[in-house]
């Protein structure tokens, strides 16, 4: 497990991390938490000339709510800063959910929401999180900032259209036009495997029905998909079975699987169907609960 | 005042492990910590084809790049007749292809150079031009007409059939299937797995021109055997061969086998004069070295409506891979599979065995068995809880019924084995008792009326340890004995070395006591060595559970030895006749006269100070121990499971392990043995396997398509003991490192299929993957396993 030789950076700013990356000519690559690209260096699955470590960047650690219920991840926040914080649970139900069920302890401590997200890995669980709220990321390049929808950001297996000198300095959720619920389920065989299926639910309540849905799929295709027919089947309602069941079977029908070693297409989009009425289901209860 | 046994570290003490403190602070000293002066590094260029035929190999790239110090190929080998190496079941393995790759990530050539960045980029400029051929991933595509051949190598080789073997009594069998009232029949795959230890394999190859001494530093679990093997193989001369295996990061069987690896770093030391080191990565070891299992079973019952098994009837298909080198399984009574039923008394038994060449990588090696009794084990409790279901009789009624009682031992198995000792009943109603077995019935029924699904498994079995007798077992021809050599110093301390090697199972702690035990030297003052085979006296190493039957056996015999001397100092020095000396532990006295006495450490300083005339002096000895039988443990383990019926997931509720490993040394360690066993059992069970798809792809060649639970997900266990001594060891032990693996898998396996038993489901395939599980509910049909997994 020996990488190619490659150059390492470690710039202190932005702003001299793109500079960088425009000077290496599209054979640099980002290291943020490194617990993906590192395994595909040593695997010489990847070969970059250049590393521009981030990590020495200071001020992008954050995750932070915008008065206005904004919600903005720095691209230095792990998935352990997640899994960690109490006020998420309120704030940002689906990433509570999702943020102790990536990968295993060790790699949580390291890698990034946002660096998993560029990633485009259609198993990596971020991005249908972020799908199912809407999110987007900023990117920073020579030109000054832009924000991309997540929908948008990834356009394929491991790719987004960020620039080669563009950096995601933050991940944003815009605010929520209600009360926020939400869940993600995932089937995986082991801490640390990744997904065979998994489900990103969110939902934003508003005087008893559904304001807002979003449902994100992962591992379900050849990218993370974004099941907006079966959140539409949720929009308007009070959440109720019938509804759940339908957003369910729109769901399934949403997931283009392949059948491997982890088991048939079919079952994938069963399992698919089983988990969109299974977070339905909590998030029912627990209006009762609230109620 | 006699020593107690338990404070002097001795039998029965759960003394803690002494060499955790190195492990634990970092200072253990594995392949990768050596270093050497001059050493320079290699990496191997493996196939990334299953099945081609080699057009070209083209080098000069690497060549070229700065710090690369030589580039090996198959060619180059040929030239020095070391292409191709003997494996230990008499075929032949390509050290490097010249011909064809037959396997994915074979391995095709070598580079040596400055340091291993260079020398993977040196691989990486090698050019090899492949022709594709069909690959063959099943035994079924192995022998259908037309198939490619894949050994075209061998003269007279003209299918892929490797052999054909037969064991039993056929008619006998025939007899009793005439006269059955029922006759269960199953099929299943146990699926490919790997040892995959933490450690990979690597060696470091040392020549020295000056002296004309090899030494070799490498992972494996039997240096002398591989001393004897470079002897023959390198034609090089055996004392001037030195073969140190140092700490081992885990082995299980993955680390007896010879590689291609160290061969090469061998002659590439030789070639070079200078030492070079190999160090394997993961997806290296999991692709290529020995794999365990890939076995399939058509297996018949014949029985009686009273419960009773009047005989069996298994047809087995094993899948070995490119080339075949297990440990001479045709030999061992097909590999000991015909150990299966060992410890029930079934009337008549009848086996037949077919193995077949396919394109995957060689083997198979025992994992974490005496010659893959895993399998067998396996095959053998999935088989009665099918004739159970089949008889409309309680899964534990039924073992009960045919279980070997207590007072028919020794015990003739149908297959001609001799089993010696043990209370079967006793354990299994212990696991009853222990899992609350009436009341799970119970709950079951009414978790089952709410939709839920919950399952109990029953395994028990007694397999064959600690090879061999001499009679029946070797390697290669040399007899599988073992041996121990004891040196008790001046000051009453001592150094013991044995010819087995420890790769985590503790041998440094347990041997120490077994001398406490003998001789009452405290086992802190025991220093342990083992793995140099200029040091360690000749030994067959470790693997098929045999190091504390057979090497600790020895520990015993020397120590014993050491003692009969130490007697005769201390009649002198007590100036009686050594027929009036009492032994009690540490310390001789005269009879009689208890209060006149000398200790075993009184006694080691006489042996080299004050000894009686004419006495050789020194407190030293050896002992080789050729062991009378095989040892037979017994286990039962049950588990329950509830099984998700919408998904197919399904959890572990409860594991119970009653082991009778015969007496304890070392409790904790024993229970040590047991958990990690229990660990790979349920692994097996739930997620480890690798399978291959139709182009011959190896899918499970790193951890994250090849898992092994983490802490995360493995169940708790709870533990239970009985103890019959085994009745020829020295100490009554009977070994205990591979009966969880063995017995455990089916112990998990019943509990699935019992759970779903409403829906008619006799198999499913391990591992008892969630969509496996899912589809057998919802279908309610067996599921298959078995290779190629398709791949849209
Ligand atoms: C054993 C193991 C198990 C895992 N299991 C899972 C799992 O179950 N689910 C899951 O979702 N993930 C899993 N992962 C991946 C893990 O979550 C990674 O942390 C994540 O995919 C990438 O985040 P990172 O910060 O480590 O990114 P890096 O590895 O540093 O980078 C990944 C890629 O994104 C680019 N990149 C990173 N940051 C930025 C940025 N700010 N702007 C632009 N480009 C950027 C990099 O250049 C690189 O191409 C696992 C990883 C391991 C090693």
């Amino acid at each position: 497990m020996y990488p190619s030789r490659f150059r390492y950076e470690a710039p202190s700013t932005v702003a001299e991390a793109v500079a960088m990356l425009a000077a290496a000519d599209g054979e640099a690559k980002i290291l943020a938490g490194g617990q993906s690209l590192i395994p595909m260096m040593k695997l010489r699955f990847a070969a970059p000339a250049m590393i521009v470590d981030i990590n020495g960047i200071g001020g992008l650690d954050y995750h932070r709510s915008d008065p206005d219920g904004t919600y903005r991840i720095g691209a230095l926040c792990r998935h352990a800063d997640l899994e960690k914080s109490a006020a998420l649970a309120d704030a940002q139900p689906t990433i509570a959910a999702a943020a102790p069920v990536v990968a295993d302890p060790l790699v949580r401590t390291r890698g990034t929401l946002v660096g998993s997200v560029c990633h485009a890995d259609p198993q990596g669980d971020w991005a249908s999180v972020m799908v199912s709220l809407e999110g987007a990321v900023v990117a920073q390049g020579p030109n000054g900032r832009r924000t991309i929808q997540v929908t948008d950001l990834i356009d394929g297996p491991f790719q987004t259209v960020l620039a080669p000198d563009e950096i995601a300095v933050e991940a944003v959720i815009p605010a929520p036009r209600g009360a926020r619920a939400g869940g993600y389920l995932k089937l995986e065989r082991r801490v640390g495997d990744f997904a065979t299926v998994g489900v990103a639910v969110s939902v934003e309540m508003s005087g008893g029905s559904v304001a807002r849905a979003g449902i994100g799929l992962t591992g379900v295709g050849p990218a993370t998909i974004n099941a907006s027919e079966a959140a539409a089947a949720l929009a308007g309602t009070a959440l109720d079975a019938d509804a759940v069941d339908a957003a369910a079977q729109l769901a399934a029908e949403a997931a283009q699987p392949r059948s491997d070693h982890r088991g048939s297409a079919d079952y994938k989009r069963h399992v698919v169907a089983t988990f969109v009425r299974r977070i339905g289901a909590q998030i029912q209860r627990s209006e009762h609960e609230a109620a | 005042m006699a020593l107690d046994e338990i404070k002097i570290g001795g039998l029965g003490a759960s003394r803690r492990r002494v060499e955790d403190n190195r492990f634990i602070r970092g200072k253990g000293n594995y392949i990768d910590d050596i270093a050497l002066p001059g050493m320079l590094h290699m990496e191997i260029l493996r196939s990334p084809l299953a099945h081609a035929r080699i057009r070209s190999i083209d080098v000069s790239a690497a060549w070229a790049i700065p710090g690369v110090r030589m580039v090996l190929t198959g060619d180059m080998l040929a030239a020095r007749n070391l292409a191709w190496m003997p494996t230990l079941s008499y075929d032949t393995q390509a050290v490097l292809a010249t011909d064809k790759v037959r396997f994915q990530g074979q391995e095709v050539a070598c580079v040596v150079a400055d340091d291993p960045y260079i020398a993977k980029d040196g691989c990486e400029a090698i050019v090899v031009d492949y022709e594709p051929l069909p690959p063959i991933v099943n035994p079924i595509q192995a022998t259908a007409p037309g198939a490619p051949l894949i050994r075209d190598d061998k003269t007279g080789q003209d299918s892929n059939v490797v052999f054909d073997w037969e064991v039993g009594d056929r008619e006998g069998t025939d007899r009793a299937f005439a006269e059955a009232d029922v006759v269960s029949t199953i099929e299943m795959h146990y699926p490919r797995s790997h040892p995959s230890p933490i450690e990979a394999c690597g060696s470091i190859a040392d020549f020295n021109r000056a002296t004309s001494k090899l030494t070799v530093y490498m992972t494996t679990q039997a240096p002398h055997i591989i001393r004897a093997a470079v002897a023959l193989v390198a034609e090089l001369p055996e004392h001037m061969i030195r073969i140190v295996s140092p700490d081992l990061g885990g082995g299980f069987g993955n680390k007896v086998p010879v590689y291609p690896g160290y061969v090469v770093s061998i002659l590439a030391s030789i070639l070079l004069e200078c030492p070079v080191k190999w160090i394997e990565d993961k997806s290296g070891n999991l692709i290529s070295t020995g794999f365990g299992r890939d076995i399939y079973l058509k297996g018949e019952m014949a029985l009686r409506n009273d419960g009773r098994i009047l005989g069996v009837r298994m047809h087995t298909d094993s899948d070995h891979g490119a080339f075949f080198s297990d440990a001479q399984p045709s030999k061992f009574k097909i590999g000991l599979m015909h150990s299966a039923f060992s410890c029930y008394d079934i009337g008549a038994a009848y086996l037949t065995a077919q193995g077949v060449y396919t394109n995957k990588a060689p083997g198979g090696v025992a994992y974490r068995c005496s010659f893959r009794v895993t399998e067998a084990m396996f095959f053998q409790e999935r088989m009665v809880q099918a004739a159970a279901t089949d008889l409309g009789m309680d899964q534990a009624e039924f073992r009960r019924v045919n279980l070997v009682r207590d007072d028919d031992f020794p015990h003739r198995t149908p297959w001609g084995l001799l089993t010696d000792s043990g209370q079967y009943g006793k354990c299994l109603d212990l696991g009853l008792e222990a899992i609350g077995y009436e009341d799970f019935l119970r709950q079951k029924e009414e978790a089952r009326q709410r939709g839920r699904l919950l399952g109990i498994g029953i395994s028990t079995m007694t397999e064959p340890l600690g090879a061999g007798n001499s009679r029946e077992y070797d390697i290669l021809g040399i007899k599988m004995f073992d041996s121990a050599e004891l040196k008790v110093h001046m000051t009453g301390k001592a150094l013991l070395r044995t010819g087995a090697k420890t790769q985590g199972q503790g041998h440094e702690t347990t041997w120490a006591q077994i001398v406490a035990h003998e001789l009452g030297i405290p086992a802190e003052d025991v220093l342990v060595e083992e793995g140099d085979t200029d040091t360690a006296p000749f030994g067959m190493g470790t693997y098929a559970s045999r190091s504390t039957p057979v090497a600790g056996a020895a520990v015993s015999m020397v120590s014993r030895k050491i003692r009969a001397k130490a007697r005769k100092i201390a009649a002198y020095l007590l100036e009686v006749s050594e027929e009036d000396i009492d032994w009690e532990l540490g310390r001789f006295s005269v009879r009689g006269a208890p209060d006149r006495g000398v200790t075993i450490q009184e006694c080691a300083i006489a042996a080299y100070s004050n000894m009686p005339d004419g006495m050789e002096p020194g407190l030293e000895n050896n002992a080789y121990y050729d062991p009378p039988n095989l040892t037979w443990p017994f286990a039962c383990y049950i588990a329950t499971v509830e099984v998700d019926p919408e998904t197919g997931v399904w959890d572990v509720l409860r594991v119970v392990a009653v082991d009778d490993c015969g007496v304890r040394i070392n409790p904790m360690i024993v229970e040590g043995q047991i958990m990690g066993g229990l660990t790979e059992a349920y692994a097996m069970a739930n997620m480890q396997f690798i399978t291959f798809d139709e182009d011959g792809n190896c899918i499970g060649s790193n951890y994250m398509d090849y898992l092994l639970p983490t802490a995360w997900e493995t169940p708790g266990f709870e533990l239970h003991e009985v103890v019959t001594p085994c009745p020829h060891h020295p100490i009554g032990a009977k070994g205990i490192g591979e009966c969880a693996t063995v017995g455990g898998p089916a112990a998990f396996v019943n509990a699935v299929i019992d759970a779903i038993g409403d829906t008619g489901v006799r198999n499913i395939d391990m591992p008892l993957l969630p969509d496996r599980v899912y589809e057998a509910l919802t279908g309610g049909h067996d599921v298959s396993g078995a290779p190629p997994v398709t791949t849209e």
